[in-house]
């Protein structure tokens, strides 16, 4: 299988806002390190999970990948284009391939358009089909992604439906101009416990059916469990870790993954946590931790562990460790 | 073990333009000394209207409209403003989900402290006040230098530990816990629930900890309560809520939620959504999402019925 999506070496650094005296006096200016320095590479009709907690920056990766943000440097290669290179018109045509559906679905539908119409709406923008053509295949996808009766629920405003119909109206919106690959957001976070299941397993059906490839972006490591085969781990801006998701669960070898995955609330008392969980919190991303940015917290970290920043290496097949210590 | 509280028949409503929202209906709880009982359901389930109504702290149009909170032998309920006041942090208190919210940011740590601490206890001076802060700091695992600091210049996690050192200062024997972990990431939400365990032996607490999150009730509460559509659908220890669920929508919600130990290779969505509490469905308000509703379900609302000492409102074990 070939890379559908490659992600080289790419940073985005956002300036911090700083007041007109401190301007005046402060030479170097201060960044932000949201994304600094992330690789990896999507095959065609993969799930790759993009695992951390807030703040490291898997929300601005997913949003450089649709070029929603410009980058700082690296690239991004779709279908073995850089994202970056194109201009206006083919632009356009690489976002019809290239979709996102949003964490809110509160936030993310307009108030004054209806279902039908927020649906319909990348139809319009890509001039995709006429007027009366539209309708149908909005109805369609309605219908695929269970949205029933369509005929009904297209007239709808989104304060009228259930917080499950909404995500379902965004992710119609993101399939409607039938891409190849999805950025989905934490689509299931803002869900009710007992919507997620179905969410989750519609995207599972979907993918399947329209032949798609996600960038599956979380903080629950054990959502992946039900959708991705790969998954990455993100801490401070660098992926830690990444491999096939089976491999990574069974055998984390980064100590953060290891303390990610002991910290997930298992729902069963049987698996009640005995060891407790090492103290400290993620740092801020202004002036991250020199070498290893995780050595503050690592309860194995050596001295050069703070002088030597680690690169990716391969421990297994696929399965890919920024750590010195092993 | 005695309860330390006990809702009888508890029923909360909010009247509306559109009709009145049934947040609350006909609910019995019971709080043993000591014990963590976890309080879990989906979002407008009523749990976090339950939890309010034992502090009386209901937001109008909110009500209580019928039934009793006995606390160490008095009726919550029917308590005079000037008791309620005197049991609002004393004896119960609670904590929320949003400590950014309920920390003022005008005012360091320090001053919010002493200020609680004033507030119920007139004699107590400045740096007595300031010492006992200083001592739940300790508690807390904050260094004390940083009462001095600004809610803003703490993280989250940190923030939700000043919270729960704020609940906790003047010694009660309940805490409320309100979703104290939904804003927080894994690893600050599992440090969390590490120290609730451990304050809870220093300060011989009893916890009722209300969430959505399954696996935090099953890290730490000793007995669970599951609420759907403001009522109990079922009550028992935490294993064998776990184990063998009773109540359909028990048995749904567990099939629904990822486990990341389990290996079960898909989840098992519930059809449906939740009811709408202005409208409730009749009978038992689970039926039009439950797999064995009978007849007797469309019609009648289930009693409380005993199966193997534990309790469940659903009539197959009738």
């Amino acid at each position: 299988m070939t890379n559908l999506l490659q992600v080289q070496n790419l940073k985005k650094h956002f300036p911090l806002q700083k007041g007109f005296i401190e301007n005046l006096l402060a030479k170097e200016k201060a960044f932000v390190r949201a994304v600094d320095g992330v690789s990896f590479a999507i095959k065609k009709g993969e799930v790759l999970g993009l695992v951390g907690e807030s703040g490291c920056g898997k929300t601005t990766t997913g949003r450089l990948i649709l070029r929603l943000l410009e980058p700082t440097s690296g690239d991004v290669l779709y279908k073995e284009k850089s994202v970056f290179s194109h201009s206006g018109r083919d632009m356009e045509k690489m976002r019809e391939k290239m979709q996102i559906i949003f964490q809110d679905p509160y936030a993310s539908l307009s108030p004054r358009m209806t279902v039908g119409k927020a649906i319909s709406h990348p139809l319009a923008i890509h001039k995709l089909h006429s007027k009366t053509e539209s309708k149908q295949v909005c109805l369609d996808i309605m219908e695929k992604v269970g949205l029933f009766p369509a005929s009904f629920l297209y007239k709808k405003y989104p304060h009228q439906i259930s917080g499950g119909q909404r995500q379902r109206v965004v992710i119609a919106r993101a399939l409607v101009t039938n891409p190849d690959f999805v950025v989905a957001d934490e689509p299931i976070a803002m869900a009710d416990v007992s919507v997620r299941a179905m969410i989750l397993e519609l995207m599972v059906q979907l993918k399947k059916e329209f032949d798609l490839t996600y960038l599956f972006i979380t903080h629950d490591l054990a959502t992946c469990k039900y959708i991705c085969d790969r998954v990455a781990i993100m801490y401070l801006g660098k992926i830690v870790e990444i491999g096939p998701l089976e491999e990574v669960f069974k055998n984390p070898v980064h100590p953060y993954t290891a303390t990610l995955l002991a910290a997930v609330p298992v729902p069963d008392p049987k698996y009640r946590r005995t060891q407790p969980i090492p103290k400290g919190e993620i740092p801020s991303p202004i002036n991250p931790p020199s070498g290893c940015r995780f050595h503050p917290r690592c309860h194995a970290a050596k001295a050069a562990c703070s002088v030597h920043e680690p690169e990716l290496v391969e421990v297994r097949q696929g399965h890919w460790v920024a750590c010195d210590l092993q | 073990m005695k309860p330390i509280l006990e809702i009888k028949d508890l029923t909360v409503h909010f009247p509306i333009n559109i009709g009145t929202v049934r947040a609350v209906e006909g609910v019995d709880l019971e709080l043993r000394q000591g014990e963590v009982m976890g309080l879990v359901g989906e979002s407008g389930c009523g749990k976090s209207t339950l939890g309010f109504s034992i502090l009386r702290l209901l937001r109008p149009p909110g009500r209580i409209v019928s039934g009793q909170i006995i606390y160490h032998g008095q009726d919550i309920v029917t308590m005079g403003e000037k008791e309620i006041l005197a049991l609002r942090g004393n004896q119960i208190s609670m904590i929320f989900q949003d400590p950014l919210t309920s920390l003022n940011p005008l005012f360091r740590i320090d001053e919010q402290f002493i200020e609680t601490l004033q507030t119920h206890i007139r004699e107590i001076k400045k740096d007595q006040a300031f010492r006992k802060a200083e001592a739940m700091l300790e508690s807390l695992g904050i260094s004390h230098e940083r009462l001095l600091e600004y809610p803003h210049q703490m993280s989250g996690g940190m923030r939700q530990r000043i919270m729960i050192g704020m609940g906790l200062i003047l010694s009660p024997d309940l805490l409320i816990a309100d979703e104290p972990t939904t804003s927080l990431d894994v690893i600050v939400e599992a440090q969390f629930l590490d120290l609730l365990n451990q304050l809870r032996k220093e300060f011989d607490l009893t916890i009722l900890l209300i969430t959505h999150n399954l696996g935090i009730v099953a890290q730490l509460a000793d007995r669970i309560t599951v609420m759907y559509g403001g009522r109990i659908a079922e009550t028992g220890p935490a294993e064998a809520i776990f184990q063998d669920p009773l109540h359909p929508y028990t048995q749904g919600l567990l099939a629904s939620i990822p486990n990341i130990r389990l290996d079960q290779p898909e989840l098992k969505a519930m059809p449906g959504s939740p009811p709408d509490l202005v409208d409730p469905p009749q009978g038992c308000v689970f039926h039009p999402r439950c797999p064995h509703a009978k007849e007797i379900c469309k019609q009648e609302r289930p009693g409380t019925f005993s199966k193997d000492g534990r309790l469940v409102r659903c009539w197959l074990y009738r």
